[in-house]
């Protein structure tokens, strides 16, 4: 069968092939040798070795960009999976309305980042008027409210993840540690979460990278401001290419940091939960 | 004991009940606030607008004329339809070669799609942006290209993992009657792949839609908006934004993710969770 289906590449493949070198490889590619040249459109590029590298060590905005995301995504991964898991907890009991109260929890997740930027941003610099301040007053107000967006979208989304995991969990089991005597407390610490490690995993995972990527919330609700203080990674690399006139090359540079930081993550993630899940 | 946890329940309804309308509250509040007068949404934004503050459907008209939004709205339904469609199409049937015909080359292309699914968008950002330039793929036809090569690896992903446990007597079956490669996979493979597709045409819906980056930096934006373009496009040079405007745009943007929503939700989350354990 083998044999009959190869000789239909070009039918089968060669479309998406196509459009993945167009999409992925060759940009992909090209982004690495250009963040050793120096240039402002593609066709002059001139390559000048480590020189972008060196200029965005020497770069504050870039330096403070990766602590506010770091501390950002540490914030927003503890407080939504802790968040999400309760919800779950709770909607997974029996009582009137539980469907309607997960289908409202998930609902912002559908919305678009520029939207729901737009949509915090009002809401936001209504509270802080009573303080006679805005959201754009200081870094402190930016990355509070950037936190409360976050997990206003994803906790929805985590916690339809936690429920499908806690359904899985055989009835049994639970009934069983009941009659041996176990009390909620230990059910929950013996049973539910090794249960439900490969739920926390993927959660884990997801928001992880989403605080890492986030871009479009960060460009509407704050745009960075006040100057660059509450911008995030993403939003800094995309600032220096479009923002920086001569920085094209370290706005590459940046770029494929970011990627080695993303990318060591995700193998760092992958490898510390598949070995949990195994204990479990 | 029995009294006890139904005091408990209805207890937990209204706890969850007013949480709830508090979750709803960010967009009640956008709600009546694009029936307010320019001036008074920045100064008395928890107001219900009556009065001289009410101005009927003014901030629609003005948010639908500056931005031009049904225009947006038409081609980001265009877009997001005919992209998933052509990845749905093309990335099964290639997902399908790949776990049929092992090689060194179908081995290197299922390689760099899993890679290509942990590089962010900021990696190629620049460099795809020009490609897509020098190559005229900056129309929406174009980007339903570059979004089936930049959306390719997770949609193949996800497929090949259900490709697998597909058992092979089946195929086999059908070509020793005679099938051709491509009515076998029309006939019979596709066909079991649906809950799988129905998963993945979700989530790259919800990406799609709702993708700002991406089409800003490859359509021509004096021609083409998407919806999300739109909204930002609302926020002035100086970082001043037409409040009444953009409150009028807002609520229509919700408006038809929310409709969406209630028809496929019970699609929408399965596929979210489907989608989460798979991928």
């Amino acid at each position: 069968m083998e044999k009959a289906i190869k000789r239909y590449f070009p039918i089968f493949v060669l479309p998406t092939f196509l459009a993945f070198i167009i999409g992925f490889i060759a940009p992909f590619a090209e982004g690495i040798w250009l963040s050793f040249c120096d240039f402002t459109t593609i066709n002059d590029a001139k390559w000048v070795g480590l020189a972008n590298y060196i200029k965005i060590m020497a770069d504050d905005t870039f330096g403070h960009a990766f602590r506010f995301t770091t501390l950002f995504t540490i914030v927003t991964v503890i407080l939504i999976n802790l968040l999400a898991f309760a919800l779950a907890l709770a909607l997974t009991k029996k009582f009137k309305g539980t469907n309607l109260f997960r289908t409202v929890f998930f609902m912002p997740n559908l919305i678009g980042g520029i939207i729901l930027g737009y949509i915090w941003n009002l809401l936001l610099n209504g509270v802080l008027l009573a303080f006679k301040k805005t959201l754009t007053y200081s870094s402190v107000y930016g990355f509070v409210g950037l936190v409360i967006l976050m997990l206003w979208q994803q906790i929805g989304y985590m916690m339809i993840i936690y429920i499908a995991g806690i359904q899985n969990i055989p009835t049994d089991l639970i009934e069983a540690a009941k009659i041996d005597g176990a009390n909620n407390k230990q059910i929950l610490k013996n049973i539910t979460i090794p249960m439900i490690m490969p739920s926390i995993t993927i959660c884990t995972f997801l928001t992880l990278t989403n605080g890492f990527k986030l871009f479009d919330q960060n460009l509407a609700l704050t745009n960075g401001e006040p100057s660059h203080m509450s911008e995030m990674l993403a939003l800094n690399i995309y600032n220096t290419f479009y923002g920086r006139t001569g920085w094209e090359g370290a706005g590459q540079a940046k770029a494929v940091v970011f990627f080695i930081l993303v990318a060591v993550i995700a193998l760092i993630q992958n490898r510390l939960t598949s070995r949990k899940e195994i204990q479990a | 004991m029995k009294e006890k946890t139904k005091k408990r329940n209805i207890l937990f309804t209204i706890l969850f009940g007013g949480l709830s309308i508090a979750w709803l509250y960010p967009i009640y509040l956008v709600v009546i606030n694009s029936f307010k007068k320019k001036a008074y949404i920045n100064e008395k934004p928890f107001q219900i607008p009556t009065g001289k503050m009410f101005v009927g459907l003014s901030n629609y008209l003005n948010g639908i004329a500056k931005t031009g939004f049904f225009k947006a709205f038409g081609w980001t339904l265009f877009i997001t339809i005919c992209s998933v469609a052509v990845i749905i199409l093309c990335t099964s049937m290639c997902a399908w070669y790949l776990g049929r015909v092992h090689n060194k080359v179908t081995k290197t292309i299922y390689a760099l799609c899993l890679f290509s699914m942990i590089v962010p968008f900021q990696m190629v950002m620049f460099p795809l942006s020009k490609i897509a330039n020098q190559l005229r793929l900056n129309t929406p036809w174009g980007l339903i290209i570059i979004y089936l090569g930049f959306g390719a690896g997770l949609a193949i992903f996800m497929f090949s993992g259900f490709i697998k446990s597909i058992p092979l007597e089946i195929e086999e079956a059908a070509m020793i009657d005679g099938c051709s490669p491509i009515q076998t996979f029309f006939l019979v493979v596709f066909p079991i792949l649906k809950p799988t597709a129905i998963t993945i045409a979700i989530l790259e819906t919800m990406w799609i839609w709702n993708d700002y980056l991406l089409p800003y930096l490859v359509l021509d934006i004096n021609k083409y908006k998407t919806i999300s373009i739109a909204v930002q496009y609302l926020r002035g040079g100086y970082g001043s934004i037409d409040m009444g405007a953009m409150m009028g745009v807002l609520v229509l943007a919700i408006i038809p993710i929310i409709l969406f929503y209630l028809f496929c939700q019970k699609y929408i989350i399965e596929g979210v969770v489907a989608g989460a354990v798979k991928g």
